[in-house]
């Protein structure tokens, strides 16, 4: 998609930031009309694609636009009317760029809406303002929550068809607080809109005056991103061991360095940092990068740090500052959503990857399940099907180093991966760590 | 007090930079797919912020359907040498001599024959990963594609079936025959690959920018001139300034009016733009789902 509100002039010196939201709700609810009249009245359609838009109007939509095409990209959605996968859409005014994940709310509707929220600052939750809040809206709301998501916006739609009504908004809003306070989110507005025809979503609607809060897009645009990354505990994992074979620069002759993400905090020339799991101190010498070395970096920026010590360290291990340590165990305790249709029990043994390493682990024990309908945990329950939320035990081959994801997301996440089919059938939240390391070493005390 | 925020592009790029490590992680025998194209540009660009000082881990391929523009040949070629990185060279004309790709009889469009050949590629070097320039918001299909994206031993995608993709960790396992096709750029749009391309001053074939060319009006697009598809004694020849904005085959890419001659003119050019890039592909414009057809056989 391209960007034509972009001041052309300004676009390549800005420095414009990025809001990643995704859009759950029912079949029917209206997502994909939803997202094409944001594109549509944020000037983000081009006349190709609109022209297209009017070819399939012709043929399929006794001339109607259908706003949905624009994102149902795959033939089976254009012909049963319906998403399948997760789309991504892009498109920017003068004040934000977006990445929009598109999920589908019906059949592996978890499993679509975690690849489309894990990285999610907002989440739109769209509910028919005929019906109301029904177990998907819980359902989604309640794996927002889960996420992290920092940011929620409830959308109720079809407001057209309730003669938009005040009275029916309220009853939907105050249906929804009722099990709000039990769900981990800071942020949730209620926005009252018709995505069909437009009303609340760019501009606002001459239809609800009793609605004093802004149109959706002007949400969009101002909410508050408050750093997802965590800039405290610093965090390396290994991902690739950078050593160069036979440099044509003969500087580079000794080089060996260790490339990676930084997944948390700060890292400074000079600074201590311990290896894992060797748990050997070592100083940062550089910190090098393509564009020449650098003083400090900060997550999430990649980066290859060389250290004054030769030690053993290779994709998978990690290293850590010396203060905010991460816990470490070789038993976890995660909240997983599960999302294959063979069901979770307890014994299976599974691959986990965790940061830059997989290991073996088995299912000791499941914990509890979420009931969607209550938001309560039911104890100790035989298995955990597909879509269900719930929390699981687990035994690993060897010790993992890691955060509560409440901490760190990407110190403290995982998916499992079943070995032989190498389907991904589970993501985790990891629970803050009981015990953090003890890094036994000679000129250094904890 | 300091300010530790990444501006857009700089979270492309380290977003980018990860993949490319995770695939030399996860991989035994990568390739870097390089056509001389502007996403493909950048795909080189960020292996280098990956991998050095070490040598990329991975050889360049491209597929040449041998209707390619001459000038993109020329600078995939020069810029292989410069980097010191492998390129190997697939031909379809190599594969239909082979057998390996049959040509329908009439077809003058390659576009389909690229597909055996990539996968005869594939088969030849046993590549398990692919990485790609494709991006998200270059056509409906493709915005549903993973970053991993998993082949069966057919080449085939599903669409339906796809891996889920959550925070940063890809699930790269493979069983013996299976290949998956990387997309680092995924998240990119045509103007963010420009601005990247302005900020890291890289260089790009002539035809991205404005120059004179013989074209012809062919299905309401300004058409090459060229030896395979001439122009008919109904239409008209025009001497026009021009420049490209996406790179496919030399019968299919059109050429759009443009007095564009520095990357800066090219990112207002676009900003201004009311038509999408693959707008000038021919071979996008078969059906809706053209692209969405040939995916599911194994294309790029």
């Amino acid at each position: 998609m391209l960007t034509p509100l972009m001041p052309s002039a300004s676009s390549a010196t800005v420095p414009i930031d990025i809001l990643r939201f995704n859009t759950c709700g029912s079949v029917d609810d209206g997502k994909s009309t939803l997202i094409g009249r944001l594109l549509f009245d944020s000037k983000s359609i081009m006349e190709d694609q609109l022209a297209a838009l009017e070819r399939s109007a012709d043929i399929t939509g006794n001339g109607q636009i259908n706003l949905a095409n624009l994102t149902d990209g795959l033939r089976a959605e254009r012909e049963q009317g319906i998403t399948i996968d997760v789309a991504y859409r892009y498109f920017a005014t003068p004040r934000r760029k977006f990445i929009i994940a598109d999920t589908p709310g019906h059949i592996q509707y978890t499993r679509n809406m975690v690849t489309g929220a894990s990285s999610a600052n907002l989440s739109i939750v769209l509910i028919d303002a005929r019906t109301g809040v029904i177990e998907q809206s819980r359902r989604h709301t309640a794996l927002a929550g889960l996420l992290r998501i920092p940011h929620l916006v409830v959308a109720i739609n079809k407001m057209d068809l309730v003669g938009w009504s005040e009275a029916r908004f309220n009853e939907i809003r105050a249906e929804f607080e009722e099990f709000l306070p039990r769900l981990d989110i800071q942020d949730v507005k209620f926005i009252p809109l018709s995505a069909l025809n437009g009303d609340n979503v760019v501009e606002r609607s001459p239809h609800t005056p009793w609605y004093a809060g802004p149109p959706l897009l002007d949400h969009l645009e101002t909410v508050h991103i408050a750093s997802d990354w965590n800039l405290n505990g610093f965090r390396f994992p290994v991902q690739w061991v950078n050593r160069p074979h036979n440099p044509t620069n003969q500087t580079f002759h000794d080089f060996r360095g260790v490339s990676g993400q930084i997944a948390g905090g700060i890292v400074r020339t000079g600074q201590k940092l311990i290896a894992l799991p060797a748990g050997v101190v070592t100083t940062v010498r550089q910190i090098w990068t393509y564009d020449g070395p650098v003083a400090e970096a900060f997550c999430p920026q990649s980066v290859t740090l060389v250290l004054d010590d030769d030690i053993d360290l290779s994709r998978g291990s990690m290293l850590v500052g010396t203060d905010h340590l991460p816990g470490t165990s070789r038993n976890l305790v995660a909240e997983i959503c599960w999302m294959h249709p063979v069901a979770l029990r307890r014994g299976k043994k599974y691959l986990l990857k965790h940061t830059t390493q997989t290991v073996p682990v088995v299912v000791t024990e499941i914990l509890h399940k979420l009931n969607i309908a209550t938001l309560d945990p039911e104890p100790e329950p035989a298995e955990l099907a597909m879509n269900d939320l719930g929390e699981i035990r687990l035994q690993a081959a060897q010790p993992l180093y890691f955060d509560g994801y409440t901490t760190n997301r990407l110190t403290g996440s995982f998916i499992l991966i079943e070995p032989g089919t190498n389907a991904t059938v589970a993501a985790g939240l990891l629970a803050p760590p009981s015990e953090v390391i003890k890094p036994e070493i000679g000129d250094y005390a904890i | 007090m300091k300010s530790y925020h990444l501006d857009h592009l700089q979270h492309l790029e380290t977003e980018a930079i990860h993949i490319l490590r995770e695939v030399a992680g996860e991989f035994e025998r990568p390739a870097l797919l390089f056509s001389g194209g502007k996403d493909s540009i950048c795909l080189l660009r960020l292996a280098e912020k990956a991998f050095r000082p070490s040598d990329l881990p991975t050889p360049l391929l491209n597929i040449d359907t041998g209707h390619h523009f001459p000038e993109l040949n020329e600078f995939r070629d020069q810029r292989a040498q410069e980097l010191g990185a492998k390129l190997i060279i697939r031909t379809v004309e190599a594969a239909i001599a082979q057998g390996l790709a049959q040509p329908v009889p009439g077809e003058i469009s390659r576009n389909r024959l690229q597909i055996p050949t990539l996968l005869a590629a594939i088969e030849e070097f046993r590549f398990d990963c692919c990485i790609g320039g494709a991006r998200r918001d270059e056509e409906k299909a493709r915005a549903k594609e993973r970053f991993f994206s998993f082949r069966d031993r057919f080449g085939q995608w599903d669409p339906k079936n796809q891996r889920p993709e959550i925070w940063n960790l890809y699930n790269g396992r493979l069983n013996p025959g299976e290949n998956m096709r990387v997309f680092p750029l995924s998240n990119w749009t045509e103007m963010d690959v420009w601005e990247y391309i302005q900020r890291e001053q890289l260089a790009v074939p002539s035809i991205y920018f404005s120059h004179q060319r013989a074209c012809v009006r062919r299905s309401g697009q300004w058409l090459p001139v060229n030896q395979l598809t001439p122009p008919t004694a109904r239409e008209e020849v025009r001497n026009l300034v021009v420049r490209v904005r996406t790179i496919g085959d030399i019968m299919s890419t059109g050429c759009v009016e443009s007095t564009a001659t520095t990357v800066a003119d090219i990112i207002t050019e676009i900003a201004a733009a009311r038509i999408t890039e693959r707008g000038s592909r021919a071979d996008d414009k078969t059906s809706e789902a053209a692209m969405e057809d040939r995916k599911k056989a194994g294309y790029f």
